[in-house]
């Protein structure tokens, strides 16, 4: 690992202004500390939020769930008030890694990372989250831009991210069987105002299923889902996983989700 | 006092484990020590045509940086073959010289070429960022099925072949054929395996400035063999001045048999630049370099009646050395591969023949069961589809072709001693309630589900001796083990043993042994295993050798320890040695009360005197102190054998294979320990499971590893795994004092046939390669569907 400047922000003001475009915020370091041991990642500067409590917690309204940027895994999947409002999150939370992970990642990290593999991304998608930031508000489906690329300037910081509280929903996962990140991730979920279906894993970055949405949104089953294509073109291919069976999956996991919810 | 032997004894070694104070080799650190960082080539083949070091050496922190060159001109000799096998033609086997640093070639990516020694370890990462090796890249032979067709990698090894070996009669085997009723033909993949340690390898090296003596802490699985082979063929020092250390080691399953590049360049380099050295491997050095395990392509084929009787087999296989020949590589897909290839079953002819070939991989070299499961899969794959195109239950043909009478003649080598298959077969049916099968099944379709069932039956030879067989079969060594028991004045006892464990738990089966032996309670006995300068010498641990060998030396001096007992407390009780009877850690003469404890006749034969009389408790022509050793060598391998039986359940939309039962019956002969035995199975099984569902070594075109991290190589989880239900059966040994078998590798043998039986079962039959990966059973399904809506 090369040597860098270690800040701890005290407050998100701070840390915006000690970033640059050689620097990395630093909350659960899931992602960011391993890249540096490996010597694919390396900054000037690497500014610690985990510090800024204003950051983490969670809060739940009639309509919205409100998590904060620092909140880690296993606090979501241990929520009882989440749960209430919608177990899918906590189911998703919970099936994040493994104990090491989910005690230390946190829910900003894995969206402003936009790991084409990740889960929440694919709930920021279903659940029409809409992402805090210390100057703006974005909306999920404008936030995730590509692979491992998100609208987020460098000086920019995710506070929160507020969820909309489906009336059912469910996230189901095909794990990596080496990994366990999704070789394909479907969370479906119906709002009053419609229907989302947030896919993860099986392109370059998350996505909303528009094919599936319209079906669904005609006959909400899994019987519906029967006669849509996937096309497997654009899907992400690998020694695990080809095209042809992720374009499969997506829609063997979207059957399941709307089973469950 | 009740014989610990059979019993549940608490492993003595958990303690120390699962309280983080088990000390390995990484832990061991010396003062004023260096690190050092291998520089490895990026390319799988190519000649170095320059090694650059001049910038790296002006790095911060530097100590030295040693090349192909430096260890040419201390003329250090390189990594060889432990075995010798001869061709069909009577040619001996073709080796390429492995030198510890390459100097001229590369031949796999990992290949170290120099190493950097510094103050610490990021400086050392540093440096090695600076060294500049200049390569010529050549097309690299990562194809198993192209390397006979491919250039050389070699020079003067023609086709990359290192042997066509041949083990059976082609002639009988032709005339087996003609009188078939049919013949069953079957193309395999054994696949490539990483044997995934879950300690890395690692060393660290001392050198004695003043003894001129090198100490080497090592993960081996055998000390005093990386001994000898750095000794005699590396030429790092005499035996003398060199210790190797194997201290705590945290799991080897072959990997750790062999001595590495490191430890041989570590120790020469500790003594030449009089510092110690210290080396951990990182995981993807351990994923490129640690050896590798299968990789046969197998074509196969069994001739049989149309009421199942066996006639004959053949295989014709190639299997992978990978870059070079290491100790156990050449005999790996040979004599621990040929003979066990016939499976259980009375076969009237057969033969096995192996063409081993060079590639630019990692070298391939003894996997846990080593041979065997290759072996195993072959004839067990066959046998069930022998009983699909037959129209047989797959239990039913089995026991058509078990043997009944022990001892049995194997086909091809093997004489075995004992064993009852049917009993075995029997007992894992009722067990797994094969019965119930079809009840179980229709109930998953009910769910949309598919399920199959899998059995397998095999036996293994391992307890790997004797040595003049295995010398004979071309062994450079001899394969015995020595055992070493010394009691203290004050009544204890320290075992020293030439095995090593690294999980087996040897300081508690060979102490319920010793405690049986001496009667002496087990809280006194310390085994000692892994030092070179601590016991006898050793032959080390792999081939399910260690009780088999290793316990019966233990067995042995334990005896000689009670027989000069036995005189000495004669002496004491002034009887004769004939009338002492020995049972419980007492000495007691014939019709009478008097005795001596064990402790009192070692506390005597240590102060072998009384105050004002001359007198000694010794009888004439025994010498003080009660310490005894044994070298034992036993007549024959060890046989053990079983039976098992699984059931998968296949979700036909993701493809998906849960393991839904498990049942394994063996019969390891007498059990030591059970606790520590049902705990080599679970381990095994879950490896031979790996290799069924989940693990897969790929190399692409170029030669690169593309499972070199566990995000791409998969590991078996303990959630991909089923409550195993265990049984065993007990036939003894009848070529050891013990009646004991080897368990160490049943599990990993029998798995993988077992849940692929199961699989193809639930597939109706058609055939999948290994590993069968959820896109692969997704796709089969499909095709199922497709023909089944043809034939309706």
């Amino acid at each position: 690992m090369k040597t860098f400047n270690y800040h701890s922000a005290k407050d998100v003001k701070e840390a915006s202004k000690l970033a640059s475009s050689n620097s990395a915020f630093l909350a659960g370091g899931m992602t960011t500390i391993p890249s540096m041991k490996l010597g694919l990642a390396s900054y000037k500067d690497i500014i610690d939020i985990k510090r800024i409590k204003k950051l983490s917690g969670i809060k739940v309204s009639g309509k919205t769930v409100t998590i904060g940027a620092t909140t880690k895994h296993s606090e979501v999947a241990s929520s009882k008030d989440i749960k209430k409002a919608i177990p899918s999150l906590t189911a998703l939370a919970e099936g994040i890694g493994d104990p090491q992970v989910r005690n230390r990642g946190t829910i900003g990290g894995s969206i402003a990372n936009n790991d084409p593999a990740a889960d929440y991304p694919a709930a920021c998608i279903a659940l029409d989250a809409t992402i805090h930031t210390n100057n703006r508000s974005i909306d999920a489906e404008k936030f995730f831009r590509g692979m491992f690329e998100t609208c987020l300037k460098s000086t920019e910081i995710i506070e929160s991210i507020e969820f909309s509280i489906p009336q059912k929903s469910s996230y189901q996962k095909l794990p990596n069987p080496a990994s366990r990140y999704a070789i394909v991730g479907v969370y479906v979920a119906q709002h009053k105002t419609g229907i989302n279906v947030g896919v993860t894993g099986a392109k370059s970055s998350v996505y909303n299923e528009k094919d599936l949405v319209a079906a669904l949104t005609k006959n909400f089953s899994s019987s519906a889902i029967d006669n849509v294509k996937i096309s497997s073109s654009g899907m992400n291919s690998d020694i695990h996983a080809s095209a042809e069976y992720r374009a499969n999956m997506v829609k063997a996991f979207a059957k399941k989700a709307v089973d469950a919810c | 006092m009740a014989s610990l032997v059979g019993s549940r004894v608490e492993r003595k070694e958990d303690k120390r484990f699962l309280t983080g104070k088990g000390r390995y080799t990484s832990d061991i650190n010396i003062a004023n020590q260096t690190y050092a960082i291998f520089i490895r080539s990026p390319h799988a083949r190519a000649k170095i045509k320059k090694v650059d070091t001049s910038k790296a050496l002006k790095s911060s922190g530097v100590v030295d940086i040693l090349t192909g060159e430096h260890i040419a001109q201390d003329k250090i000799g390189g990594l060889i073959a432990g075995w010798a096998i001869r061709s069909e033609d009577g040619s001996e086997m073709k080796c390429p010289a492995n030198p510890p640093l390459a100097k001229d070639s590369v031949n796999f990516v990992g290949d170290p070429v120099a190493v950097v020694f510094a103050e610490t370890l990021d400086e050392a990462k540093a440096a090695a960022e600076l060294v500049k090796v200049d390569y010529k890249v050549l097309k690299a032979v990562s194809n198993l099925v192209e390397a006979m067709d491919s250039e050389a990698i070699h020079d003067g090894i023609d086709k990359n072949l290192c042997y066509d070996w041949l083990l059976g009669d082609r002639q009988k085997v032709k005339e087996a054929f003609e009188k078939a009723d049919r013949i069953i033909k079957l193309d395999i993949t054994n696949n490539r395996l990483i044997p995934n340690a879950m300690e890395p390898r690692a060393c660290v090296i001392d050198y004695n400035t003043a003894s001129e003596e090198i100490t080497c802490y090592t993960t081996s699985q055998n000390p005093h063999l990386s001994r000898l082979i750095m000794s005699a063929f590396g030429g790092v020092a005499p035996e003398n001045k060199l210790r190797v250390v194997a201290p705590d080691v945290g799991g080897g399953f072959g990997s750790k048999i062999n001595l590495y590049n490191e430890e041989i360049v570590c120790s020469w380099a500790s003594k030449k630049i009089e510092r110690p050295i210290k080396w951990v491997a990182e995981r993807t050095e351990s994923f490129l370099t640690d050896t590798h395990g299968r990789d046969h392509i197998t074509h196969a084929e069994l001739a049989v009646t149309n009421d199942g009787k066996f006639l004959g087999f053949k295989n014709e296989t190639i299997a992978n050395l990978g870059a070079y020949a290491r100790v156990f590589g050449t005999v790996t897909p040979t004599y621990l591969f040929g003979p066990c290839a016939t499976g259980v079953y009375i076969m009237p002819a057969a033969y096995s023949n192996v063409k081993a070939v060079y590639t630019n991989t990692a070298p391939v070299d003894a996997y846990r069961g080593a041979g065997r499961p290759e072996a195993t899969y072959t004839i067990e794959r066959i046998v069930d589809k022998a009983a699909m195109e037959l129209g047989m239950d797959p239990i039913e043909i089995r026991m058509k072709n078990f043997p009944t009478e022990f001892p049995f003649k194997q086909t091809l080598v093997h004489q075995i001693d004992s064993g009852d298959y049917v009993a075995g077969l029997n007992k894992a049916k009722e067990m797994a309630d094969y019965d119930g099968f079809a009840a179980r099944k229709k109930e998953s379709e009910s769910k949309g589900k598919l399920r199959g069932i899998g059995v397998t039956s095999y036996f293994e030879a391992c307890g790997i001796a004797p040595s003049p067989v295995v010398m004979m079969l071309g062994c450079g060594v001899g394969l015995w083990e020595s055992a070493e028991v010394r009691f203290n004045p004050t009544g204890q006892v320290t075992v020293y043993t030439g095995s090593h464990s690294h999980g087996q738990s040897h300081q508690t089966t060979f102490a319920q042994i010793a405690a049986d032996e001496l009667g002496v309670p087990i809280e006194n006995i310390d085994v000692v295993h892994g030092d070179t300068d601590k016991g006898t010498f050793g032959m080390g641990t792999y081939g399910s050798r260690s009780l088999t060998v290793g316990g019966i030396a233990i067995v042995n001096a334990c005896k000689k320890i009670v027989n000069k007992g036995k005189r000495i407390a004669a002496k004491m009780l002034e009887a004769s040695p004939d009338e002492v009877d020995f049972k419980n850690g007492e000495f007691v003469v014939a019709k009478s009360n008097k005795k001596k404890t064990i402790g009192e006749v070692a506390f005597a034969s240590y102060l072998p005197g009384v105050r004002d009389e001359v007198k000694s408790p010794l009888p004439e022509g025994d010498e003080p102190g009660l310490i005894e050793s044994s070298f034992f060598d036993p007549a024959n391998f060890s046989f053990p054998a079983g039976s098992h039986i699984c059931e998968v359940e296949i979700d036909p939309e993701t493809g998906h294979v849960k393991l839904d039962k498990y049942t394994a019956v063996d019969d390891f002969g007498t059990i030591v320990n059970p606790l520590i035995v049902e705990g080599q199975v679970h381990g095994g099984l879950a490896q031979g499971i790996g290799q069924a569902l989940y693990e897969n070594a790929q190399y692409d075109d170029s030669g690169q590893l593309i499972t070199a991290s566990y995000m791409d190589y998969t590991m078996p989880r303990a959630d991909d795994l089923p409550d195993f239900n265990l049984g065993f059966t007990c036939t003894k040994a009848t070529t050891n004092p013990l009646g004991v078998k080897g368990c160490g590798e049943a599990g990993t043998i029998a798995a993988t046939p077992t849940v692929m039986n199961a699989v193809i079962n639930a597939l109706d039959g058609k055939e999948i390669s290994l590993p069968a990966t959820a896109e692969k059973v997704w796709k089969a399904c499909k095709e199922m569907k497709k023909s089944n809506a043809k034939a309706a």
